[in-house]
């Protein structure tokens, strides 16, 4: 389980969070969502250590940790590979460098690459290919990192509608097949709803949690789930107020 | 051949002819101005006396490049790695560009000699001032994000020098690579005005004492072709090397 209390972020003088509480079950599937500019990214920052926090502790598997850095996987919008790899070496670039056996992390990173229908494309190098098949590779890569807790910065925001649904099903493919905790932050309200356990959607900033859903139904068919529908409307009329209150 | 291409040869050609036709209309004596078709004549007719000094003269070159980017490289990857050297050292960076080299010349001929070393010294510290401050660029370049991601990945500096500074580096590298070995010819070349016994440029103040103008021109035509032939193979290797551009 990860668990976050008191989490404190000021940037002179602007306090981004103030004792910020979050718990992600171990196994789970929760999904932060929030106005534009609430500090949902600035939070990743601060559970990485790329920011130092001002207070707050938190824990991995009830163990007290100064950040998750080396500790997490993390995936973003942006794919983050790179130009001059392969595709197949991007995916291979935490094993190699955490120092892993590279024959093994070659048939690791290829079988991925055949699970997600990339196996044609592992010497292609990104500019070549779509970027669906980029967000894809760097999903391989995520999966490669052998950490078990998985952050994602909204990974599927660049991509188009149908690309995006094909790379849902991998999402959950990450959490049911890999055993992967997850914490992702998502402007989509469907998406959220579509594969998260747990929903928070978080106030403006300081930012701190304002209402919490916990979404027990099955996965599959959720589409057309009627108590899920008016959760999407109560949180979007949420949202809309923030952005009323700001314009 | 690409259209730009056929743009430059139409505008030497046209440049050449206008050059030919103005000194056989104004009868231009061949010690003021001789002509190109006089040049060309000059070049091939004493290729055996102007192929020994060019060879010297790219030697000082060549030997000037790879000094330099010994020197450039480490320096270039040390002030990005420890921005109170780069603090330390960019005043001096910039104070030996500000000096002329005209001025270094005679010095560097006393110090080191007549030979090639003194050359090969002028070379390449015209060289390595565009190949440090771009690669040094190059290393600075490198966004953020990426960074971050390979903090997350645990890398340290080594493999993120490796893996991700120098590869990202290396087309501004190349940039400055480039703009050196084209100004390279202009320290061996002074070098050579100052004190040497071979070289083009020791040619050209020889001819240039006996008003033969024609294998002056000569001496010059070899550098532009030898600068030209440089700047090509760089961008040569810059293609193979920076394949994902």
């Amino acid at each position: 389980m990860l668990s976050v209390s008191g989490l404190t972020k000021r940037f002179e003088g602007l306090t981004v969070m103030e004792g910020f509480d979050l718990t992600v079950p171990r196994g789970g599937f929760t999904t932060l969502i929030g106005p534009s500019g609430c500090g949902k990214s600035t939070l990743f920052d601060v559970l990485t250590g790329v920011f130092p926090r001002d207070d707050g502790r938190m824990s991995w598997l009830g163990e007290a940790v100064p950040d998750l850095m080396s500790r997490a996987a993390y995936m973003q919008q942006k794919d983050l590979l790179l130009p001059w790899l392969s595709l197949i070496d991007n995916a291979m670039l935490p094993a190699k460098i955490a120092g892993a056996d590279e024959n093994d992390s070659q048939e690791k990173a290829s079988a991925l690459f055949s699970r997600l229908g990339l196996h044609d494309f592992e010497n292609y190098i990104p500019r070549k290919v779509s970027g669906g098949m980029r967000q894809r590779c760097a999903l391989v890569r995520t999966l490669m990192f052998e950490h078990e807790l998985v952050l994602l910065d909204e990974p599927l925001s660049s991509l188009d509608a149908i690309t995006r649904r094909s790379l849902q099903a991998l999402l959950l493919l990450l959490q049911s097949e890999f055993n992967k905790t997850i914490l992702m932050i998502t402007h989509d309200i469907e998406e959220a709803l579509l594969l998260s356990d747990e929903l928070l959607v978080l106030t403006p900033i300081p930012m701190r949690v304002r209402e919490r859903f916990v979404l027990e139904m099955p996965k599959l068919g959720r589409n057309s789930n009627p108590e899920l529908l008016k959760i999407k409307e109560h949180v979007l009329e949420e949202l809309e107020g923030d952005l009323n209150g700001t314009i | 051949m690409e259209r730009s291409n056929w743009i430059s040869l139409l505008i030497a050609l046209t440049v050449i002819a206008i050059w030919e036709f103005s000194c056989w209309w104004f009868s231009v004596p061949d010690f003021i101005l001789p002509a190109p078709s006089e040049i060309l004549k000059t070049t091939v007719l004493k290729t055996s006396l102007l192929l020994p000094h060019a060879g010297v003269t790219a030697l000082e070159i060549i030997m000037g490049i790879f000094l330099s980017l010994l020197v450039s490289v480490p320096l270039a990857t040390v002030m990005f790695t420890c921005p109170s050297i780069e603090r330390a050292l960019s005043p001096f960076l910039v104070a030996s560009q500000a000096v002329p080299v005209f001025a270094l010349a005679p010095l560097l001929v006393i110090w080191l000699g007549y030979g090639l070393a003194s050359k090969v010294l002028m070379a390449a510290i015209i060289i390595f001032f565009p190949i440090t401050v771009s690669l040094l660029e190059g290393y600075k370049n490198c966004e953020r994000e990426y960074m971050v991601f390979f903090d997350l990945m645990g890398a340290g500096f080594w493999k993120k020098l490796r893996l991700l500074y120098w590869p990202w580096a290396l087309p501004y590298f190349f940039s400055g690579l480039k703009v050196g070995v084209t100004v390279a010819t202009i320290g061996a070349v002074i070098g050579e005005w100052v004190g040497a016994q071979r070289g083009l440029g020791y040619l050209m103040i020889q001819a240039n004492a006996r008003l033969q103008v024609s294998l002056v021109f000569a001496a010059i035509l070899w550098l532009s072709v030898m600068g030209l032939a440089m700047w090509v193979f760089v961008g040569f290797l810059e293609k193979r090397v920076i394949y994902w551009k």
